[in-house]
């Protein structure tokens, strides 16, 4: 059996476009660890159940076990390694997740991070956000570890962070005490 | 900062790497790699007549197709049985690839090394394997019936069959006011981490060594299963657990075929070889747990007093037995819970089955163990009419009856003896923290809205901390850096924190100074393995010991540099002062630097520790005799035993009557793992069991049908829990009750969350139900099922329904 046919697809993934030579077959979840060596995001199931390799595609959290790298052409991708900012400040989630406790073996927490990441993205910094609000956001995401009791506390610590930093929060004793 | 750690809630230190991406799993390893696919059995019992791998050899950028004929020396031998055991009568396991026989669906029979995993996927599809079809042992009645067996030549399916006896068990279920006997199942689940598992190996061919980086629990064992089946001087041989993406024991069976076959092939091929497993290999050539059949006779008093209890456990063992028999054992001692009790006999029939093996998943046959003694607890109660929560209490050893001698013995080969631990204490804890005594009128509340709310409770004692031991070094570096290193393995449980915590507050140095490496042959070669909750307690008091002796060498060293008595000093903040001596101060950097004379000077630091320059006696050599170069310690803790954590789970469920849907309303745990390292991480820990708890008490089975395939090989039909199924909120309280057996006073708490999950549902659902439970997981679906067929007079309601406990207190 003959080798495969080869494509040229130019990724643009975190900001940075790199052609990649890569068959059609090759899943974007592989050709964003393997071919860019962005191995942040993870592989938990390949079949778009566990969302621990979830990504953003122009924003919208996408399953990149599920995409073929050559969909994902012409789109900007954001991976967990784009979520801080350029001056490595931590995106309001990170620093969110570290402050709560919300991850332990850290395998499911790029797909978790970008999945709340863009869901904070359509709610205004100053609102909050409530529990039941936040287990819907990360509804669609597997963690074997923690219980996802403290994602959830992170998911109100996080959008409080940007509320914080956008300059319409300041009562920080309330940080971390959604209980 | 302070350096009295020890018991802080402090945020994590390897979050910084884990939520920016920069972790580093198995998979995120060697890009350049060849990828690996096996061909594994469709058959969950057959004969290999003939493998053709013609087809897929031609295919473009296949490497190399191995079966078992290409093996030879121990790789040709059958993987180890890792733990003997003298009633592992029968032990059998398999090869790395199948030799002539299956047993499993899933059992590894080709490999196929490509240049990546697509090619080896194609290539794998291509070949032919010719089996001759046996029937196959699915599920434990069938084993037990031995109609057909899975192993030709043990034709009972008898692995192993293990009695734990003390008292007379005959003649006081003879003499007991009252029996009850009843027979209950325990479905299958399993670990399940995220990330599956895999292996990386590179082959230097000019320093002759193999360095193997393995998704395992015990790098140190892998290395020395490698060496041994590799025929390679383990001087040679380095493992390394990267980052794992968790573990819940599945990982702590090796070697894995694919552990010895990967380093094998690189070898062979002189290329970096990489297989990492998918989730649909993980569900069937990993392993699982817990399902078992259990047949109990409970004899008692009228006041609930339990008199003796007979169990006769048919556990399902799968194909073969290479982790031995640690669960049986375990199921069979871990029963006895928080009770006293005079006489009991416990028979586990390990049993042989066509399905995947059955090793540790967290809780290791304490969950099984745990709903065998509960549900009797229940059972009492419900036959009596007495409260459960008293029958429980009646039966509990006191607080000043410690230490509690089982005469039976552990999984350690050690004495079943409980430590340390309060009960009754527990007991009301738990009452309190969930609203035992007030939980009646919430039921009437709610049944006057048609709503059906049910409580129950489980309490456990947990072993933790098996050993033999492990070690720890600490170096303190003319940098002023700490390096503290461990041998076992890290999978989530925050040990670079939480060792931190204790090096900072034994040694007094900032936190920021330490730098924690686990899990890696080249910096500790001797170790054990992360199970059995025995991290924090062994390589906690490992590294405590260590640090030890790294402060009283410091200390030395600067007494003679301050010429001061070393009882005078102290170490705070990285620097050893004199007490009473605010300018008397030497920093531990400079410390490191003197502990190791020197010739040759590189920078300013060293200077000071040349021989021109150091301070030095006429008399002595640079480094006595009894002494040696540096400012580092490397110590060992090995306990006598087990060190017991005890803890009692109580939870409210609400059943729609209507689409049979459970809501747990709350959950509540009251927990005792001695002293504390990090509360946060515990509780962390406690989130997690809880959650996986309640997974295998209402959603997870392993589906496999009468030929022995699973059916539900996929996250799509294997229900583990999403955010949507965990408690909304779980309510913790601590209990802390030092152990006496170990220098931190600390306690394993890594399995305890998911212990009585099973128990303490089961035992709410019974009680909205009115019907008895005896078998779970249960869904919606069964307990549909149970309502019609308590209704049509098939499912038998408890004796105590309408009766209700907290009569009295109404």
């Amino acid at each position: 059996m003959a080798g495969e046919e080869q494509f040229t697809v130019s990724l643009s993934v975190n900001g940075t476009t790199t052609p990649i030579t890569v068959p059609a077959r090759r899943l974007l979840s592989d050709a964003l660890r393997h071919d860019l060596e962005l191995t942040g995001t993870h592989v938990g199931c390949e079949h778009g159940v566990c969302g621990a390799c979830t990504v953003l595609l122009d924003g919208a959290p996408v399953r990149s076990c599920l995409m073929f790298a050559i969909q994902a052409e012409g789109h900007d991708v954001t991976t967990v390694e784009g979520l801080a900012g350029a001056d490595g400040q931590l995106h309001p989630v990170q620093e969110a997740f570290r402050d709560c406790h919300g991850l332990q073996c850290g395998f499911c927490t790029p797909g978790f991070l970008t999945t709340i990441a863009a869901a904070l993205d359509d709610v205004a910094p100053g609102d909050s956000i409530s529990d039941d609000e936040a287990r819907e956001i990360v509804g669609g995401n597997l963690c074997r570890c923690t219980g996802y009791q403290n994602i959830v506390k992170a998911v109100g610590r996080a959008q409080m962070i940007r509320s914080q930093r956008a300059g319409l929060s300041a009562d920080e004793d309330t940080i971390g005490d959604s209980e | 900062m302070t350096t009295k750690l020890f018991g802080e809630p402090i945020v994590r230190r390897e979050d910084a790497r884990l939520i920016v991406g920069k972790g580093r799993y198995l998979d995120d390893i060697g890009h350049g790699a060849l990828g690996v696919a096996f061909v594994r059995s469709p058959h969950a019992n057959a004969r290999i007549l003939d493998i053709d791998v013609a087809a897929a050899a031609e295919v473009d950028g296949v490497h190399a197709i191995y079966t078992y004929e290409d093996l030879d020396g121990p790789m040709a031998q059958p993987l180890p049985v890792l733990i003997p055991h003298p009633a592992l009568v029968a032990p059998r396991t398999g090869y790395a690839l199948a030799r002539e026989s299956v047993s499993h669906v899933g059992e590894p029979i080709v490999m196929v090394v490509a240049q990546d995993r697509y090619v080896a996927e194609d290539a794998a599809e291509r070949i032919l394997v010719e089996y001759e079809f046996r029937t196959p042992v699915v599920g434990v009645e069938a084993a037990e019936r031995a109609d057909f067996a899975v192993h030709e030549d043990i034709p009972d399916n008898v692995a192993a069959r293990l009695v734990q006896e003390f008292g007379d068990v005959d003649s006081a279920l003879r003499d007991a006011p009252h029996t009850v006997s009843f027979t209950q199942t325990i479905e299958r689940s399993a670990s399940m981490p995220l990330e599956g598992k895999g292996v990386h190996a590179r082959w230097d061919p000019v320093d002759e060594s193999l360095r193997v980086y393995s998704s395992t629990q015990t790098s140190t064992s892998v290395r020395a299963a490698i060496a041994t089946k590799l025929e390679l001087s383990v001087d040679r041989v380095e493992v390394i657990a990267p980052d794992v993406g968790g573990g819940f024991g599945v990982k702590i069976v090796h070697p894995w075929p694919e552990e010895l076959l990967v380093p094998w092939a690189a070898i062979r091929l002189g290329r970096e070889v990489k297989w990492a497993e998918d989730r649909r290999e993980h569900f069937v050539s990993s392993a699982h747990e817990r399902g078992q059949l259990q047949r109990i006779t409970a004899g008692y008093d009228d006041d609930g007093r339990l008199l003796a209890l007979n169990a006769h456990i048919l556990h399902d063992h799968g194909a073969y037995t290479p982790y031995g028999i640690v669960v049986p054992i375990i199921t069979s001692t871990q029963l006895l819970g928080p009770y006293r009790l005079a006489n009991y006999r416990c028979q586990v029939d390990s049993l042989y089955t066509n399905t995947v093996i059955v090793t540790p998943y967290r809780g290791a046959g304490r969950p099984q163990g745990c709903f065998a003694m509960e549900r009797t607890m229940d059972r009492i109660a419900d036959e009596l009419g007495l409260d459960r929560a008293k029958v429980r209490e009646i039966n509990l050893i006191r607080a000043d009856e410690f230490p509690w001698d089982h005469h039976l013995m552990f999984q350690d080969g050690r004495p079943l003896i409980y430590d340390s631990g309060d009960y009754p204490s527990m007991l009301d804890k738990l009452r309190e923290l969930v609203g035992w005594e007030g939980f009646e009128a919430r039921r009437s509340a709610a049944a006057a809205e048609g709503r059906l709310l049910g409580i129950g409770m489980a309490l456990y004692v947990e072993g933790t901390g098996v050993g033999p031991y492990e070690g720890g070094h600490v170096q303190v570096l003319p940098s002023g850096k700490v390096l503290v290193s461990t041998g076992l393995t890290s999978q989530g449980q925050g040990h670079e924190t939480a060792f931190a915590q204790i090096v900072a507050t034994e040694l007094g140095v900032p936190i920021e100074n330490i730098e924690v490496h686990t899990g890696d042959t080249r910096r500790f070669a001797y170790a054990v393995g992360t199970f059995a909750s025995r991290a924090a307690v062994m390589s906690g008091n490992a590294v405590a010991l260590a640090a030890r002796a790294v402060r009283a060498k410091a200390l030395r060293i600067a007494a003679e540099v301050l010429e001061v008595d070393a009882a005078d000093l102290d170490i705070v903040d990285g620097v050893v002062s004199v007490r009473g001596d605010p300018q008397a101060v030497l920093p531990l950097s400079s410390v490191a630097v003197l502990s190791n004379p020197l010739r040759y000077a590189f920078d300013e630091a060293s200077k000071a520790a040349t021989q021109f320059a150091r301070f030095a006696s006429d008399e002595h050599p640079p480094v006595a005799e009894d002494d040696e170069p540096g400012l580092e310690g490397r110590d060992y803790y090995s306990p006598v035993r087990s060190t017991f954590a005890s803890g009692a789970h109580a939870v409210i469920v609400e059943v729609d009557p209507g689409t049979c849907a459970v809501r747990i309303d709350k959950y509540a745990v009251v927990h005792d793992c001695g002293r504390l390292i990090n509360p946060r991480i515990v509780e962390g820990q406690i989130h997690g069991g809880v959650a996986q708890g309640v997974g295998g008490a209402l959603y997870e089975v392993m589906a496999y049908d009468d030929m022995g395939q699973l059916q539900n090989a996929s996250f799509m039909d294997f229900l583990m829990p999403y955010v949507s199924e965990v408690p909304q909120g779980i309510d913790i309280g601590h209990q802390e009750t030092p152990s006496p057996l170990n220098p931190l006073g600390i306690k394993g708490a890594g399995e305890a969350g998911v212990i009585p999950g099973s128990a303490a549902i089961a035992a709410a659902l019974e009680d909205a139900l009115g019907i008895r439970i005896t078998a779970m997981p249960l869904g919606p679906s069964q307990i549909y099922d149970l309502i019609r067929a308590a209704r049509d007079g098939t499912a038998p309601r408890t004796s105590n329904h309408g009766r209700r406990d907290h009569e009295e207190n109404r």
